[in-house]
């Protein structure tokens, strides 16, 4: 049950209204397997509030017209509407005058678009393309693939036991000729999130482009690619309140215009002859095809609703939902959790295993509890065998958890040890 | 029934925690993977076979309670059966998670009864077949 006196614990150190944000959230007033539905697995997908959702019905229910070709008024205002929804995501993430946003379905296009427009043009046999260990598979085999097809190799920023970065010798890694920078901005597995600005920054010295994913770092704190620097970031609607099958890719526009369209088809081309064809400017160049519209009037609808609360309040409710889960947690000596002790690098996603009980279990058992977690190695295999296990449990966390949702899942944890000890 | 009674009740448990039939065969007469990428189960089961008949078999690895009680209740349930039998016996347990199918079970195999409550749960069945898909595969391929 949640707890009826609960203003210390909802009115949170961020200022934030946690009952009221929890209105907007129609999925949490439901129950699951019967019981009062905790949702923990923010990193897989965040719930969607009521104003992204009506925006996408009043899309289909107002003005649903195709955008770009049409010369009725409807068809006008979608295109408006649509174009006025990709500079509000630029401005969201800080983009330069040089900078632009293209829509994809989500972070895995978005990474894969930059592969084959701009990996598979520039490197060749024998160069080094530089990711991690603690990548998300979208942002690993893609890049592996890639080296596979052209004799390229892959190499790795070394990483701690705890999954944090060593960057001691950050530098030296480009005495190897490493043609290509991808990295996470904030780990899917521990939440950890590294010291990019030292990483492009280095990379930039020896002019090497670097893609950021920034599928789990978007929806929880403020973006400033320009600030950043990076050359491509890459981010997922569904993640921060928004729509599934919409993303974006942010390209600087240097790059972005020596790269090929990842898809040919309409709505890209200016004109098509017998035998050639010559492609729109950016970033349509890079949109073939119907985009996803009411997938982009949603995520329009999501930054709103992300800004109107303040990224910067969400990232210090989240902050504190950490250090409270990982105060709890202490109190479990059977509890291993993954990532690093130093919660300022951190994200609010908790990775653990409780005892020798198989993350499935425990996944299984805070199912029939009414809580949702994630369970196994969360698409990142490499991440894993660095710790040496086969997966965890996952706790992650978002704007609308409180302290009672992490209660009830360390009530949740203390019932697992009732069943397996007993 | 709830899930404590349907997925960890005591004798799935107990076969989970037994090590009588954990561990590889040397000079095992079949050898077989099988892994459920999605969670993490990843076994390997070792048969050893004397004139047609399976004399012992043992799975190693890593997987929840249920993949593991499966694993476990798979060797008891296959030890000294001839290909023919344990085809039969993997059949019948298949079609009781699978389908709609009411166990029937010889006796000194019934313990495998007690699995039929994972089938109220879709997302751990394939946990509970995972040794069973694979012991299918071997003797399928040695048939």
């Amino acid at each position: 049950m949640r707890s009826s006196v609960s203003v210390d614990k909802t009115l949170t150190r961020s200022g934030l209204d946690i009952a009221k944000i929890r209105e907007d959230f129609p999925n949490l007033g439901r129950s699951m397997r019967g019981k009062s539905f905790v949702y923990l697995d923010n990193g897989a997908t965040s719930l969607k509030p009521r104003q992204v959702i009506e925006s996408e019905v009043r899309y289909y229910e107002e003005y649903c017209a195709n955008i770009h070709r049409g010369v009725y008024e409807f068809s006008e205002i979608a295109t408006e509407e649509y174009d006025s929804i990709r500079a509000k995501v630029a401005h969201f993430i800080g983009a330069p005058a040089d900078g632009h946003v293209i829509f994809t379905r989500g972070t895995t296009e978005s990474v894969n678009v930059v592969m084959n427009g701009w990996g598979r043009k520039n490197i060749g046999a024998g160069d080094v393309i530089l990711i991690s260990e603690i990548e998300h598979h979208a942002n690993y085999v893609t890049w592996q693939q890639l080296a596979q097809e052209k004799g390229a190799r892959l190499e790795f920023i070394p990483a701690l036991p705890d999954g944090s970065f060593d960057l001691n010798n950050l530098d030296a890694l480009f005495d190897m000729p490493v043609k290509f920078v991808a990295v996470t901005a904030m780990s899917n597995v521990t939440g950890y999130k590294p010291d990019l600005k030292t990483i492009i920054d280095t990379a930039h010295r020896h002019g090497v482009p670097v893609l950021v994913d920034a599928a789990q770092y978007a929806s929880h704190h403020t973006v400033n690619v320009a600030e950043l620097d990076c050359d491509f970031l890459c981010f997922s609607g569904h993640k921060m309140c928004g729509p599934t099958g919409i993303g974006v890719l942010y390209g600087r526009e240097s790059l972005l215009e020596e790269m090929d369209p990842f898809m040919y088809g309409g709505d890209m081309v200016v004109r098509v002859k017998r035998d050639t064809s010559s492609f729109k400017p950016l970033p349509e160049r890079f949109e073939a095809g119907t985009p996803n519209i009411a997938g982009v009037m949603g995520l329009g609808a999501a930054v709103d609703y992300l800004q109107g609360i303040g990224m910067e309040a969400i990232a210090e409710h989240e902050q504190h939902l950490i250090e409270y889960t990982l105060m709890r947690a202490a109190e479990f000596p059977d509890l291993i959790s993954y990532g690093p002790a130093d919660h300022s690098s951190r994200g609010a996603i908790f990775s653990f295993n409780l005892g020798d009980v198989h993350s499935h279990d425990v996944g299984s058992i805070l199912d029939q509890e009414g809580i949702a977690v994630r369970t196994g190695f969360h698409c990142a295999q490499p991440i894993m065998r660095l710790f040496g296990i086969p997966g965890t449990v996952r706790a992650s966390m978002y704007l609308y958890n409180d302290i009672d949702d992490i209660d009830m899942l360390f009530t949740g944890l203390d019932k697992v040890r009732g069943i397996f000890n007993r | 029934m709830n899930y404590e009674e349907d997925l960890y009740k005591e004798i799935i448990l107990e076969n989970y925690r037994s090590k009588k039939n954990k561990g590889a065969i040397e000079g095992a007469s079949f050898h077989a993977e099988g892994a459920n990428p999605s969670c993490g189960d990843d076994l390997e089961l070792f048969l050893s076979v004397n004139n047609g008949v399976i004399e012992r078999i043992t799975y190693d690895g890593i997987g929840c309670s249920i993949c593991c009680a499966g694993a476990n209740l798979l060797c008891e349930a296959l030890t000294g059966r001839s290909f023919e039998e344990a085809l039969g016996i993997v059949a019948q347990f298949k079609g009781m998670l699978l389908e709609e199918q009411e166990p029937d079970f010889d006796d000194a195999i019934s313990d495998l009864e007690a699995m039929q409550g994972v089938k109220k749960y879709p997302v751990r069945i394939k946990c509970a077949l995972l040794a069973w898909n694979t012991v299918e595969g071997i003797l399928n391929d040695a048939k």
